[in-house]
């Protein structure tokens, strides 16, 4: 097995005593027991505030060429959602496409400058997706370039986390909207990229700083400190995936993979068919036309039973109709919950199906998505 | 936590308490601790065989699912049913409260094969060596 690869925080994650895993070829904290593991890590993001290290995800910046409009060309081109209705300082969720119409992977657009775009991508899709970028768009006028190794990149994220990013910056957080973000001194950090961004269905901020050891640390220890009044903890990918889970955000590898496409992931209303022709629009057009044979829906055990990712979903008679792509309990809701692709037959609220569990059926029914939302107070859409 | 000198212990980290051929059987701190919150368990019903090796039940934290395999053969004579509502209780007690099943044992005998207390912490320290080189 080649080398597992390190944040530049991975010294301080396993100081504080975090239980380690490999996560798509990187060494990344599960959980940390000093937090009171992933529940109580689950329950501070959703109740007060969290903080995340996830400077594993890749950051790809496409810039002009020759002549201004190159990039949002680009970036029209090889992203699904239309990136021409964002405005200098916002952001969009996004996807780019093979010809299939299935997903290389989903992405952040963030519009830094007038022709200028940063996508935030996946771990473990970082040279894929750096190499897809630079291939679909080697014909236009456009500059690419990789930065994921200068950013070390943190999500503080929860009901209070603009109170606690408001403490370590200058910039005035109550004027940035949900998906958008600014650019601000942070911890004395001049021109630091802070987003209001995240992936937890939370209120959540997430900031950009420079990726050495020593400036990585020190923004941690702040953010740290001034959480402390909040009760702040460090939380790790497990309670990363059980809140992305019931926000319903998918997982790449999960609900959209190379295999799946965009009306069965149900991401229809980030792709934008009529702003002209991208990349796996044409595919979209004839699969909306020969309609879907599976789709993505929530579903909830009925039976005492834990449906997870990978297990068969079947109907009445014991015949196979799907396969679970994210299952766990749930602890905000106290269920054990799912995501799964099944027939458009099963799709309806309140359909029941059952989950194979270790060669048994276990009862289950459909429910509506996402299984949590957080209060309409801070709630606003994702994305543009 | 401590490993109880008095028990016996398996490379799949459960623990054997053996009174004459009555043996207890639970899942040690360590396991406990490699889980994480333990939010479900499975496990057979009283009058049960288990066969030493084979799975006999299911330990499920938030993120994994664990088969707990029988360190010996027996029948099974009472099952812990508080831990259908309260499995939080193999994080808080896994080597007392959290006890699994008790097991009339085949032959009582075989147990001697089993790690003392001393060989198996032994044995979690070599493998916490191994994943963390």
């Amino acid at each position: 097995m080649s080398e597992l690869r390190k944040t530049s925080l991975n010294a301080l994650h396993r100081r504080l005593g975090a239980k380690m895993v490999n996560f798509g070829g990187w060494d990344m904290p599960v959980e940390y027991p000093s937090s009171g593991g992933l529940i109580a890590e689950h329950k501070a993001v959703r109740g007060s505030v969290g903080v995340f290290d996830v400077s594993h995800m890749g950051d790809i910046r496409i810039h002009s060429g020759k002549k201004p409009g190159g990039a949002l060309a680009a970036v029209q081109h090889i992203a699904m959602n239309d990136a021409s209705k964002l405005a200098i300082g916002q952001a969009q969720y996004s996807a780019m496409l093979y010809p299939e119409g299935t997903f290389v992977d989903d992405v952040i657009v963030h519009r830094l400058g007038e022709d200028d775009y940063l996508l935030v991508i996946n771990a473990g899709t970082r040279e894929k997706d750096t190499n897809w970028v630079r291939e679909s768009t080697k014909e236009l006028d456009c500059v690419v370039e990789e930065l994921s190794d200068a950013y070390t990149q943190l999500a503080i994220q929860g009901p209070r986390s603009a109170e606690v990013a408001q403490k370590l910056t200058d910039a005035d957080l109550s004027t940035i909207k949900n998906y958008w973000f600014t650019r601000g001194t942070v911890c004395g950090l001049k021109n630091t990229l802070i987003a209001r961004t995240g992936y937890t269905g939370e209120d959540g901020f997430e900031i950009y700083v420079p990726s050495d050891v020593a400036t990585s640390e020190r923004i941690w220890n702040q953010v740290m400190e001034a959480g402390r009044a909040f009760g702040i903890v460090p939380c790790g990918l497990g309670a990363r995936n059980t809140l992305r889970l019931e926000s319903k955000m998918a997982l790449y590898g999960h609900e959209i993979s190379e295999k799946i496409i965009v009306w069965e992931a149900g991401l229809d209303r980030y792709c934008k068919m009529e702003k002209g022709d991208f990349m796996g629009r044409a595919a979209l057009e004839r699969a909306k036309a020969a309609g879907v044979t599976r789709t993505l829906v929530g579903i909830e055990m009925i039976d005492r039973g834990i449906a997870r990712d990978e297990y068969c979903c079947c109907n009445e008679a014991g015949e196979r109709i799907g396969v679970v792509t994210s299952g766990s309990p749930s602890p905000t809701l106290g269920k054990n919950i799912a995501l799964a692709y099944v027939p458009p037959a099963f799709s309806a609220v309140g359909t029941v199906l059952y989950v194979e569990i270790r060669g048994q059926k276990y009862k289950a029914q459909v429910v509506a998505t996402p299984f949590y939302k957080r209060p309409k107070k801070a709630a606003a859409p994702q994305g543009a | 936590m401590a490993h109880p000198k008095s028990f016996r212990y398996t490379k799949e980290h459960e623990w054997l308490d053996v009174k004459g051929d009555l043996a207890t059987i639970g899942i040690t701190d360590h396991a406990q601790h490699e889980l994480g919150d333990v939010v479900f368990v499975e496990l057979p019903k009283p009058g049960a065989k288990i066969e030493t090796g084979k799975s006999f039940g299911t330990v499920e934290s938030v993120k994994a699912v664990s088969e707990i395999y029988a360190p010996a053969s027996g029948e099974v004579i009472e099952v812990n049913s508080e831990l259908q509502n309260k499995p939080e209780t193999i994080n808080s007690d896994p080597h007392g409260a959290a006890w699994l099943i008790k097991v009339r044992l085949t032959n009582a005998a075989t147990i001697s094969d089993l790690m003392d207390a001393a060989a198996y912490e032994a044995f979690i320290a070599e493998k916490g060596k191994e994943t963390s080189a």
